[in-house]
Protein backbone atom coordinates (compact mmCIF):
# COMPACT_ATOMS: atom_id res chain seq x y z
CA UNK A 1 0.00 0.00 0.00
CA UNK A 2 1.27 3.62 -0.78
CA UNK A 3 3.00 5.61 0.20
CA UNK A 4 6.09 3.34 -1.96
CA UNK A 5 8.78 5.44 -0.48
CA UNK A 6 9.23 6.37 3.01
CA UNK A 7 11.79 8.21 4.52
CA UNK A 8 13.55 5.87 6.89
CA UNK A 9 13.65 2.65 4.55
CA UNK A 10 14.65 4.26 1.19
CA UNK A 11 17.67 4.90 -0.14
CA UNK A 12 18.71 8.59 -0.18
CA UNK A 13 19.86 8.21 -3.87
CA UNK A 14 15.70 6.71 -4.62
CA UNK A 15 14.11 9.44 -2.53
CA UNK A 16 16.13 12.08 -4.33
CA UNK A 17 15.61 10.94 -7.63
CA UNK A 18 11.67 10.42 -6.75
CA UNK A 19 11.71 14.31 -5.19
CA UNK A 20 13.44 15.31 -8.69
CA UNK A 21 11.04 13.77 -11.34
CA UNK A 22 7.88 14.87 -8.95
CA UNK A 23 9.16 18.43 -9.22
CA UNK A 24 9.56 17.81 -13.32
CA UNK A 25 5.74 17.31 -13.21
CA UNK A 26 5.14 20.40 -10.71
CA UNK A 27 7.35 23.03 -13.12
CA UNK A 28 5.90 21.80 -16.27
CA UNK A 29 1.92 21.72 -14.82
CA UNK A 30 3.00 25.29 -13.82
CA UNK A 31 4.06 26.33 -16.44
CA UNK A 32 1.63 24.68 -18.92
CA UNK A 33 -0.81 26.73 -16.74
CA UNK A 34 0.47 30.19 -17.76
CA UNK A 35 1.73 30.65 -14.27
CA UNK A 36 5.06 31.28 -15.75
CA UNK A 37 3.45 34.61 -16.93
CA UNK A 38 3.05 37.15 -13.18
CA UNK A 39 0.96 39.64 -15.46
CA UNK A 40 -1.54 36.63 -15.87
CA UNK A 41 -1.03 35.75 -12.06
CA UNK A 42 -1.41 39.18 -11.31
CA UNK A 43 -4.96 39.21 -13.40
CA UNK A 44 -6.60 37.42 -10.62
CA UNK A 45 -6.60 40.22 -8.54
CA UNK A 46 -7.99 42.41 -11.03
CA UNK A 47 -10.04 40.25 -12.60
CA UNK A 48 -8.42 40.54 -16.15
CA UNK A 49 -7.46 37.13 -15.63
CA UNK A 50 -8.77 34.14 -13.50
CA UNK A 51 -6.23 30.96 -14.63
CA UNK A 52 -5.09 30.93 -10.91
CA UNK A 53 -8.09 30.43 -9.37
CA UNK A 54 -9.12 27.56 -12.11
CA UNK A 55 -5.58 25.83 -12.05
CA UNK A 56 -5.37 26.09 -8.01
CA UNK A 57 -8.75 24.42 -6.99
CA UNK A 58 -8.88 22.02 -10.24
CA UNK A 59 -6.01 20.80 -8.79
CA UNK A 60 -6.90 20.68 -5.44
CA UNK A 61 -10.16 19.09 -6.25
CA UNK A 62 -7.98 16.29 -8.30
CA UNK A 63 -5.84 15.73 -5.40
CA UNK A 64 -8.84 15.36 -2.31
CA UNK A 65 -10.85 13.24 -4.90
CA UNK A 66 -8.16 11.17 -6.13
CA UNK A 67 -6.66 9.99 -2.49
CA UNK A 68 -9.79 10.14 -1.36
CA UNK A 69 -10.86 7.24 -3.90
CA UNK A 70 -7.61 5.84 -3.17
CA UNK A 71 -7.72 5.59 0.26
CA UNK A 72 -11.33 4.44 0.35
CA UNK A 73 -9.88 1.22 -2.08
CA UNK A 74 -7.05 0.63 0.54
CA UNK A 75 -4.14 1.38 -1.70
CA UNK A 76 -2.94 4.81 -0.26
CA UNK A 77 -2.48 5.09 3.54
CA UNK A 78 -3.24 8.60 4.39
CA UNK A 79 -2.24 8.60 7.59
CA UNK A 80 1.40 8.41 6.34
CA UNK A 81 0.60 11.08 3.92
CA UNK A 82 1.77 14.61 5.64
CA UNK A 83 -0.74 16.85 7.11
CA UNK A 84 0.55 20.10 7.84
CA UNK A 85 0.11 21.49 11.07
CA UNK A 86 -2.09 24.30 12.32
CA UNK A 87 -0.54 27.50 14.18
CA UNK A 88 -3.45 29.87 14.41
CA UNK A 89 -1.40 33.52 14.48
CA UNK A 90 1.38 32.02 12.01
CA UNK A 91 -0.64 30.82 9.55
CA UNK A 92 -3.03 33.89 9.11
CA UNK A 93 0.07 36.36 9.38
CA UNK A 94 2.43 34.72 7.16
CA UNK A 95 -0.56 33.97 4.52
CA UNK A 96 -1.23 38.14 5.25
CA UNK A 97 2.69 38.56 4.09
CA UNK A 98 2.39 36.21 1.52
CA UNK A 99 -0.43 37.96 -0.33
CA UNK A 100 1.11 41.47 0.10
CA UNK A 101 4.12 39.62 -1.63
CA UNK A 102 2.31 38.25 -4.39
CA UNK A 103 0.98 41.41 -5.62
CA UNK A 104 4.21 43.02 -5.53
CA UNK A 105 6.27 40.90 -6.93
CA UNK A 106 3.16 39.09 -8.89
CA UNK A 107 4.77 35.66 -8.37
CA UNK A 108 4.46 32.74 -5.94
CA UNK A 109 7.68 30.79 -5.16
CA UNK A 110 6.76 27.87 -7.07
CA UNK A 111 5.04 30.36 -10.01
CA UNK A 112 8.78 31.81 -9.57
CA UNK A 113 10.55 28.84 -10.43
CA UNK A 114 8.80 28.04 -13.37
CA UNK A 115 8.78 31.67 -14.84
CA UNK A 116 12.50 31.78 -14.22
CA UNK A 117 12.94 27.91 -15.76
CA UNK A 118 11.84 29.82 -19.18
CA UNK A 119 14.06 32.93 -19.03
CA UNK A 120 11.59 35.51 -16.95
CA UNK A 121 14.33 37.54 -14.96
CA UNK A 122 11.86 39.44 -12.85
CA UNK A 123 11.22 36.15 -12.09
CA UNK A 124 14.74 35.28 -11.35
CA UNK A 125 14.90 38.62 -8.81
CA UNK A 126 12.07 37.51 -7.36
CA UNK A 127 13.87 34.39 -5.92
CA UNK A 128 16.41 36.34 -4.88
CA UNK A 129 14.25 38.15 -3.13
CA UNK A 130 12.76 35.25 -1.42
CA UNK A 131 16.63 33.56 -0.80
CA UNK A 132 16.63 37.11 0.80
CA UNK A 133 13.69 36.50 2.71
CA UNK A 134 14.37 32.93 3.93
CA UNK A 135 17.67 34.61 5.31
CA UNK A 136 15.70 37.43 7.18
CA UNK A 137 13.35 35.13 8.91
CA UNK A 138 16.39 32.34 9.52
CA UNK A 139 18.06 35.63 11.63
CA UNK A 140 14.92 37.18 13.16
CA UNK A 141 13.79 33.55 14.21
CA UNK A 142 14.70 34.11 17.64
CA UNK A 143 12.81 37.28 18.44
CA UNK A 144 9.56 35.80 16.87
CA UNK A 145 9.99 32.09 18.17
CA UNK A 146 7.40 32.62 20.93
CA UNK A 147 4.77 33.47 18.73
CA UNK A 148 5.93 30.73 15.61
CA UNK A 149 4.83 28.24 18.84
CA UNK A 150 1.84 29.54 19.75
CA UNK A 151 -1.98 29.10 19.04
CA UNK A 152 -1.09 25.28 18.25
CA UNK A 153 -3.71 23.22 17.32
CA UNK A 154 -1.73 20.11 15.85
CA UNK A 155 -2.56 18.40 12.11
CA UNK A 156 -6.46 19.18 12.27
CA UNK A 157 -8.48 18.34 9.29
CA UNK A 158 -10.98 20.85 8.33
CA UNK A 159 -14.00 18.17 7.70
CA UNK A 160 -13.41 17.66 11.42
CA UNK A 161 -13.49 20.83 12.62
CA UNK A 162 -16.76 20.93 10.60
CA UNK A 163 -18.34 18.02 11.55
CA UNK A 164 -18.42 16.45 8.53
CA UNK A 165 -17.25 13.18 6.82
CA UNK A 166 -14.22 13.87 4.21
CA UNK A 167 -16.69 12.48 1.08
CA UNK A 168 -19.03 15.46 2.02
CA UNK A 169 -16.69 17.64 3.20
CA UNK A 170 -15.24 17.45 -0.68
CA UNK A 171 -18.23 17.36 -2.23
CA UNK A 172 -18.95 20.81 -0.47
CA UNK A 173 -15.94 22.13 -1.69
CA UNK A 174 -16.37 20.71 -5.36
CA UNK A 175 -19.88 22.41 -5.24
CA UNK A 176 -18.07 25.95 -4.02
CA UNK A 177 -15.59 25.87 -6.70
CA UNK A 178 -17.93 25.06 -9.47
CA UNK A 179 -19.35 28.61 -8.49
CA UNK A 180 -16.21 30.25 -8.00
CA UNK A 181 -16.01 28.98 -11.50
CA UNK A 182 -18.67 30.44 -13.00
CA UNK A 183 -18.02 33.48 -11.26
CA UNK A 184 -14.68 33.55 -12.80
CA UNK A 185 -15.55 33.25 -16.45
CA UNK A 186 -17.94 36.01 -16.01
CA UNK A 187 -15.64 38.57 -13.86
CA UNK A 188 -13.30 37.86 -16.71
CA UNK A 189 -15.55 39.47 -19.44
CA UNK A 190 -16.93 42.23 -17.41
CA UNK A 191 -13.47 43.16 -16.48
CA UNK A 192 -11.32 42.60 -19.37
CA UNK A 193 -8.16 44.03 -20.57
CA UNK A 194 -7.81 43.92 -23.80
CA UNK A 195 -4.27 45.66 -23.77
CA UNK A 196 -3.24 43.65 -21.23
CA UNK A 197 -4.69 40.15 -22.55
CA UNK A 198 -3.90 40.29 -25.69
CA UNK A 199 -0.10 40.46 -24.44
CA UNK A 200 -0.39 37.70 -22.21
CA UNK B 1 -2.67 24.50 -22.19
CA UNK B 2 -6.62 25.34 -21.08
CA UNK B 3 -6.36 26.28 -17.61
CA UNK B 4 -9.28 23.59 -16.37
CA UNK B 5 -6.64 20.64 -18.10
CA UNK B 6 -3.39 22.00 -16.92
CA UNK B 7 -4.81 21.82 -12.99
CA UNK B 8 -5.90 18.44 -13.75
CA UNK B 9 -2.05 17.70 -14.90
CA UNK B 10 -1.23 19.79 -11.70
CA UNK B 11 -3.76 17.81 -9.33
CA UNK B 12 -2.17 14.50 -10.77
CA UNK B 13 1.04 15.62 -9.92
CA UNK B 14 0.56 16.33 -6.08
CA UNK B 15 -1.59 12.96 -6.05
CA UNK B 16 1.33 11.10 -7.53
CA UNK B 17 3.73 12.78 -5.02
CA UNK B 18 1.17 11.86 -2.30
CA UNK B 19 1.38 8.19 -3.57
CA UNK B 20 4.85 7.78 -4.17
CA UNK B 21 6.55 9.18 -1.08
CA UNK B 22 3.44 10.77 1.41
CA UNK B 23 4.41 14.75 0.72
CA UNK B 24 2.89 17.29 -1.23
CA UNK B 25 4.45 19.73 -3.49
CA UNK B 26 6.73 22.63 -2.22
CA UNK B 27 8.70 25.49 -3.42
CA UNK B 28 9.80 27.61 -0.63
CA UNK B 29 11.16 25.22 1.50
CA UNK B 30 13.89 24.35 -0.92
CA UNK B 31 14.62 27.84 -1.44
CA UNK B 32 15.00 27.92 2.31
CA UNK B 33 17.16 24.73 1.97
CA UNK B 34 19.52 26.67 -0.63
CA UNK B 35 20.23 29.99 1.96
CA UNK B 36 20.74 27.40 4.63
CA UNK B 37 23.15 26.04 2.82
CA UNK B 38 24.98 28.96 1.59
CA UNK B 39 25.13 30.11 4.97
CA UNK B 40 26.73 27.33 6.33
CA UNK B 41 29.09 27.72 3.48
CA UNK B 42 30.20 31.36 4.40
CA UNK B 43 30.10 31.17 8.68
CA UNK B 44 30.23 28.09 9.42
CA UNK B 45 30.22 29.25 13.39
CA UNK B 46 27.37 31.15 12.89
CA UNK B 47 25.52 28.20 11.39
CA UNK B 48 26.74 25.83 14.15
CA UNK B 49 25.67 28.47 17.01
CA UNK B 50 22.50 30.01 16.14
CA UNK B 51 19.47 27.74 16.87
CA UNK B 52 17.66 28.26 13.99
CA UNK B 53 20.54 26.74 11.22
CA UNK B 54 22.26 24.36 13.99
CA UNK B 55 19.27 21.18 13.52
CA UNK B 56 20.17 21.27 9.76
CA UNK B 57 23.79 20.61 10.16
CA UNK B 58 23.48 17.87 12.42
CA UNK B 59 25.15 14.59 12.15
CA UNK B 60 27.21 16.24 9.40
CA UNK B 61 24.30 16.92 7.03
CA UNK B 62 24.55 19.06 4.13
CA UNK B 63 21.11 20.60 4.25
CA UNK B 64 21.75 20.66 -0.20
CA UNK B 65 20.81 16.62 0.11
CA UNK B 66 17.14 17.24 0.76
CA UNK B 67 13.67 16.56 -1.14
CA UNK B 68 12.72 19.77 -1.06
CA UNK B 69 15.99 20.97 -3.06
CA UNK B 70 15.71 17.73 -5.45
CA UNK B 71 12.40 19.09 -6.29
CA UNK B 72 12.89 22.65 -7.35
CA UNK B 73 15.96 21.38 -9.29
CA UNK B 74 13.35 19.55 -10.79
CA UNK B 75 11.27 21.96 -11.40
CA UNK B 76 13.66 24.25 -13.13
CA UNK B 77 13.76 21.37 -15.96
CA UNK B 78 10.09 20.64 -16.28
CA UNK B 79 9.56 24.50 -16.71
CA UNK B 80 11.86 24.75 -19.21
CA UNK B 81 11.02 21.07 -21.00
CA UNK B 82 7.65 23.14 -20.97
CA UNK B 83 8.77 26.27 -22.18
CA UNK B 84 10.27 24.52 -25.19
CA UNK B 85 7.29 22.02 -26.43
CA UNK B 86 5.24 25.93 -25.72
CA UNK B 87 7.68 28.21 -27.37
CA UNK B 88 8.19 30.47 -24.64
CA UNK B 89 11.76 30.36 -24.16
CA UNK B 90 13.07 33.69 -23.87
CA UNK B 91 15.03 36.18 -21.86
CA UNK B 92 12.51 39.22 -20.25
CA UNK B 93 11.33 41.28 -17.70
CA UNK B 94 7.56 40.92 -18.03
CA UNK B 95 6.01 43.94 -16.73
CA UNK B 96 3.33 46.34 -17.70
CA UNK B 97 4.11 48.70 -20.32
CA UNK B 98 3.27 51.72 -17.91
CA UNK B 99 6.24 51.05 -15.47
CA UNK B 100 9.72 51.20 -15.89
CA UNK B 101 12.22 48.00 -15.88
CA UNK B 102 13.77 49.36 -12.30
CA UNK B 103 10.73 49.57 -10.95
CA UNK B 104 9.66 46.10 -11.63
CA UNK B 105 12.51 44.32 -11.05
CA UNK B 106 12.11 46.36 -7.34
CA UNK B 107 8.70 44.93 -6.62
CA UNK B 108 9.63 41.52 -7.93
CA UNK B 109 12.66 41.89 -5.84
CA UNK B 110 10.36 42.93 -2.68
CA UNK B 111 8.09 40.77 -3.41
CA UNK B 112 10.10 37.37 -2.59
CA UNK B 113 11.17 38.81 0.34
CA UNK B 114 8.03 39.09 1.45
CA UNK B 115 6.78 36.13 0.35
CA UNK B 116 9.07 33.67 1.76
CA UNK B 117 9.52 35.42 5.03
CA UNK B 118 5.61 34.53 5.52
CA UNK B 119 6.03 31.43 3.69
CA UNK B 120 8.28 29.94 6.28
CA UNK B 121 5.90 31.76 9.28
CA UNK B 122 3.45 29.90 7.83
CA UNK B 123 5.45 26.78 7.52
CA UNK B 124 4.77 26.74 3.78
CA UNK B 125 3.42 28.70 0.77
CA UNK B 126 0.57 28.28 -1.74
CA UNK B 127 2.36 24.85 -2.54
CA UNK B 128 3.25 23.81 0.48
CA UNK B 129 0.75 24.81 3.08
CA UNK B 130 -2.28 26.36 0.56
CA UNK B 131 -2.37 23.16 -2.09
CA UNK B 132 -1.08 20.12 -0.21
CA UNK B 133 -2.97 21.12 2.60
CA UNK B 134 -6.04 21.74 0.77
CA UNK B 135 -5.36 18.12 -0.67
CA UNK B 136 -5.20 16.41 2.49
CA UNK B 137 -8.31 18.64 3.93
CA UNK B 138 -6.12 20.44 6.61
CA UNK B 139 -7.44 23.47 7.98
CA UNK B 140 -3.69 24.77 7.68
CA UNK B 141 -4.03 24.76 4.08
CA UNK B 142 -7.72 26.37 3.74
CA UNK B 143 -6.67 29.07 6.11
CA UNK B 144 -3.39 29.54 4.46
CA UNK B 145 -5.64 29.41 1.20
CA UNK B 146 -8.09 32.53 2.57
CA UNK B 147 -5.10 34.45 3.69
CA UNK B 148 -2.74 34.47 0.94
CA UNK B 149 -5.82 35.46 -1.71
CA UNK B 150 -7.49 38.01 1.05
CA UNK B 151 -4.54 39.45 1.53
CA UNK B 152 -3.97 39.43 -2.18
CA UNK B 153 -6.90 41.63 -2.84
CA UNK B 154 -6.45 43.61 0.39
CA UNK B 155 -3.18 45.13 -1.13
CA UNK B 156 -4.27 44.96 -4.69
CA UNK B 157 -5.61 48.77 -4.91
CA UNK B 158 -2.23 50.01 -3.04
CA UNK B 159 0.04 48.40 -5.90
CA UNK B 160 -2.49 48.72 -9.23
CA UNK B 161 -0.55 50.81 -11.02
CA UNK B 162 2.15 48.17 -11.05
CA UNK B 163 -0.14 46.21 -13.29
CA UNK B 164 -3.49 47.79 -14.58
Amino acid sequence: MAPILTSSETAGFINLLSAFLVGTGFGFALEQGGFSSSRKLAGMFYGYDTTVLKVFFTAAIVAMIGSRILSSLDLLDMDLVFHNHYYIGPAIIGGIIMGAGFIMGGFCPGTGISAAAIGKIDAFVFLLGGGIGAFLFAETYPLIQDFMDSGYRGPVKLSAALGLSDTVFIFGVTVIAAGMFWIAEKAEKKFARPDINSEL
Amino acid sequence: MNPYLAGVLLGLVLLGAMVLSGRGLGASGGIKYCVVSVVGTVSQEHAATAEYYSKYFQDGNNPINNWLVFQIMGMLLGGFISGVVSGRLTWKIEKSPKISDSRRLLLAFLGGVFFVYGGQMARGCTSGAALSGMAVLTTAGFVTMITIFGSGYLFAWFFRKNWI
